[in-house]
């Protein structure tokens, strides 16, 4: 009986918790948008990606950025041009259609098949932007008032937001959504993930990486733990540069790619040298 | 699989859970419980209690914060599930037994035409690989053990719902994983981190046209334009800007030092906010008397008059301290200096004055509601709308303070 659709389970290089596939499954079924959040680096864009991977279907991506309007993802209206045109007479002027442009939102609902809409960092934008996407998520439909047309969605979009919880998100927006927290993995998946983005690491650098990134992570006076992006940006570099033994101590190699922050730095060369000055 | 358990043995157990949840301060309604039953009927949940712990938790919950509330209702609702679904195992096992143990001609039909259905040595199995299980979920760390059951379509005691569905997700053990608590980090009623306070600061904002002539405005550029005879004519405004003023006033010292860290990180929070026009921050000690200070060592004091006269009515006022001391200490007489002088006004009055000047003004207190009887807090609670200083009480304090002006306590007149 769930036959309707076809289930999500991962794909080869996106490794899923049974509680995500719960989640995606719940979006896919119930046809409502997916709300993911969860610590930077754990992988909520790639989630679009690999949902897009496994229904193979298209991936549009709209990155939210603070001055971004719900009315940017739908169309925008270039009266400017239009005005221009107008003035110097460039083309037919009359044919509002050639000014309006789509945003990805527009471009889902007009696109023949399936497509998967990314609505990356959410929160970026304005405390009022969801709350203004309401009814077109929910109805899959909105007019453009200039030509008084209306876009419907031909096959709802698998709508996948992620927020990095800079905004609180408005309570009418997130009743609507299927909500899935990613958790930081526990090492076990750490390591498949790992083996997944370096199939040919070495195992003795693979399991002394992992320690001392765990290590870290426990540093609690961190303002920014180091996230699974980073482990595996420093696995490619140690990769890369030959490094065969790893310690934990002052001259870890590569520690840029794990720690960005200069008092993370200097949290990391306080508690190494242990009350012991660092060599000035 | 069939049409799945009927409603009404289902409806009540899921709908005693939503009740749970709210009883939790987990907000749950109507649009969630139509969610929850679509999903369970079209078997999101693989008629296993992990898979409705996985399909409750996505539909149920819409924030890291209330994760946590959904695992202790799950475990208190749920509690007792396992153990009672083996307990009626156990219970078929030996009426079974007993009456395959009779004669076969003093059985009645109805108990030949079940243990013709359910052989008795089968469900002994399946009870035996039951408790095995539970034994070593009970042991083992990750739940992650693979045991399959072996259910029979149909007619076994799982058949009818089940199917094959308990094998692969019934091993990881929703009940520990709500057991574990993983998201208790998450709650938002604790005390907060410099991020949670960002954000709960981020609401505190407004914004106003201010400053130079550079955002093209397209509407009066129609406008303009059309009332131009179609020359093109552009109208610029200036661009939008935050337009909130905030003063901060910080107990520090004595009773306050034991929430210092706390205090630190709200300031730190409050100094990275970009969304502020102007924010100020001076201390005091215990109350104001006369003057607040630049720095935390009482240096550089500034007279509550210039104060006052520096930063208008619009500008909003938090307070933070524990408003714990000594009575006699509010009503110590302090002159426009800050010094102790027999001809100036009551700390209290001081306080009052501040909350007569502003329009909008917030106390938060580190110190937990429950012990917000001592008589110096109630006291200054007549005078400032007080707020404990967690995400929820610095998120409530934001919403008082960004509403209209109502200006709260009683008027000073001596």
């Amino acid at each position: 009986m769930t036959d309707g659709f076809r289930r999500f389970a991962g794909t080869d290089s996106y490794l899923t918790s049974p509680g995500l596939q719960a989640a995606v499954n719940c979006a896919l079924a119930l046809e409502r948008p997916l709300l993911v959040k969860g610590e930077p680096g754990t992988g909520k864009t790639l989630l679009a990606e690999a949902i897009a991977q496994a229904l193979g279907a298209r991936l549009l991506s709209w990155t939210v950025k603070s001055t971004t309007r719900a009315q940017d993802g739908l169309y925008v209206y270039d009266t400017v041009q239009r005005l221009y045109d107008s003035r110097f007479g460039d083309g037919d002027v009359r044919d509002i259609r050639r000014y309006i442009r789509f945003g990805p939102l527009g471009e889902a609902f007009r696109s023949e098949e399936r497509v998967v809409l990314l609505i990356d960092e959410v929160d970026k934008a304005d405390l009022e932007f969801p709350n203004d996407l309401l009814h077109e998520l929910d109805r899959m439909r909105f007019r453009i008032l200039e030509t008084n047309e209306e876009v419907e969605a031909k096959a709802r979009p698998v709508v996948v937001v992620t927020s990095n919880n800079e905004k609180e998100l408005p309570d009418a927006f997130l009743r609507r959504c299927v909500f899935h927290f990613i958790d930081f993995p526990d090492r076990a998946l750490m390591e498949r993930i790992v083996r997944v983005h370096h199939p040919r690491l070495d195992d003795s650098l693979a399991q002394q990486a992992l320690d001392i990134f765990y290590q870290l992570r426990d540093l609690t006076r961190l303002r920014k733990r180091p996230s699974t992006s980073e482990l595996v940006d420093w696995l490619a570099v140690l990769k890369s540069a030959g490094v065969k033994e790893l310690k934990l101590d002052e001259a870890l190699p590569f520690i840029g790619a794990l720690l960005k922050r200069e008092q993370d730095l200097l949290v990391f060369h306080e508690s190494l040298s242990r009350g012991r000055r660092p060599h000035a | 699989m069939g049409a799945g358990p009927t409603p009404e043995g289902r409806v009540p157990v899921f709908f005693g859970f939503l009740y749970e949840l709210r009883n939790r301060k987990v907000p749950v309604g109507t649009q969630e419980a139509v969610a929850l039953a679509r999903a369970l009927e079209l078997g999101l949940h693989d008629s296993s209690l992990d898979g409705f712990y996985d399909v409750a938790r996505a539909l149920l919950v819409h924030s890291e914060a209330h994760l946590d509330a959904f695992d202790q209702a799950f475990l208190s609702h749920f509690k007792g599930i396992e153990t009672e679904g083996s307990a009626m195992l156990a219970e078929l096992l030996g009426w079974l037994e007993a009456a395959a143990a009779r004669d076969p001609a003093d059985r009645t039909d109805e108990e030949e035409a079940v243990l013709e259905a359910l052989e008795p040595e089968a469900l002994r199995a399946l009870y035996e690989q039951r408790m095995r299980d539970r034994a070593r979920r009970g042991r083992d760390g990750d739940g992650r053990a693979e045991a399959k059951e072996p259910v029979r379509q149909g007619t076994g005691p799982q058949g009818e719902s089940g199917g094959a569905a308990e094998g692969d997700g019934g091993q990881r053990g929703a009940m520990r994983t709500a057991d574990a608590r993983l998201y208790r980090g998450y709650r938002d009623d604790r005390v907060l981190d410099t991020r949670s306070l960002g954000v709960a600061l981020r609401k505190l904002r407004a914004f106003q046209r201010l400053g130079a002539f550079d955002e093209l405005d397209l509407e009066g550029t129609i406008d303009a334009t059309a009332r131009n005879a179609g020359e093109l004519e552009v109208i610029l405004r200036p661009e939008r800007k935050p337009s909130t003023r905030v003063l901060l006033l910080m107990d520090v010292g004595g009773s306050m030092s034991p929430h210092a860290h706390l205090v630190n990180r709200l300031f730190s929070a409050a100094r990275k906010a970009t969304h502020f026009r102007e924010l100020r921050t001076y201390y005091f000690h215990n109350c104001v008397y006369g003057a607040v200070y630049r720095t935390e060592g009482f240096g550089e004091p500034l007279g509550v008059t210039e104060l006052l006269a520096e930063c208008g009515p619009h500008w909003k006022l938090v307070l933070v301290g524990d408003a714990l001391m000594a009575p006699y200490e509010l009503l110590m007489r302090a002159g426009g200096h800050g010094g102790y002088s027999p001809e100036g006004v009551e700390g209290i009055v001081w306080m009052m004055q501040l909350a007569q000047h502003f329009e909008r003004s917030a106390w938060l207190n580190p110190e937990p509601p429950g012990s917000w009887w001592s008589p110096t807090i109630r006291t200054l609670r007549g005078v400032f709308s007080m707020f404990p200083l967690t995400v929820e009480g610095l998120g409530e304090a934001v919403c008082h303070l960004t509403k209209g002006g109502v200006r709260k306590g009683p008027v000073v007149s001596r």
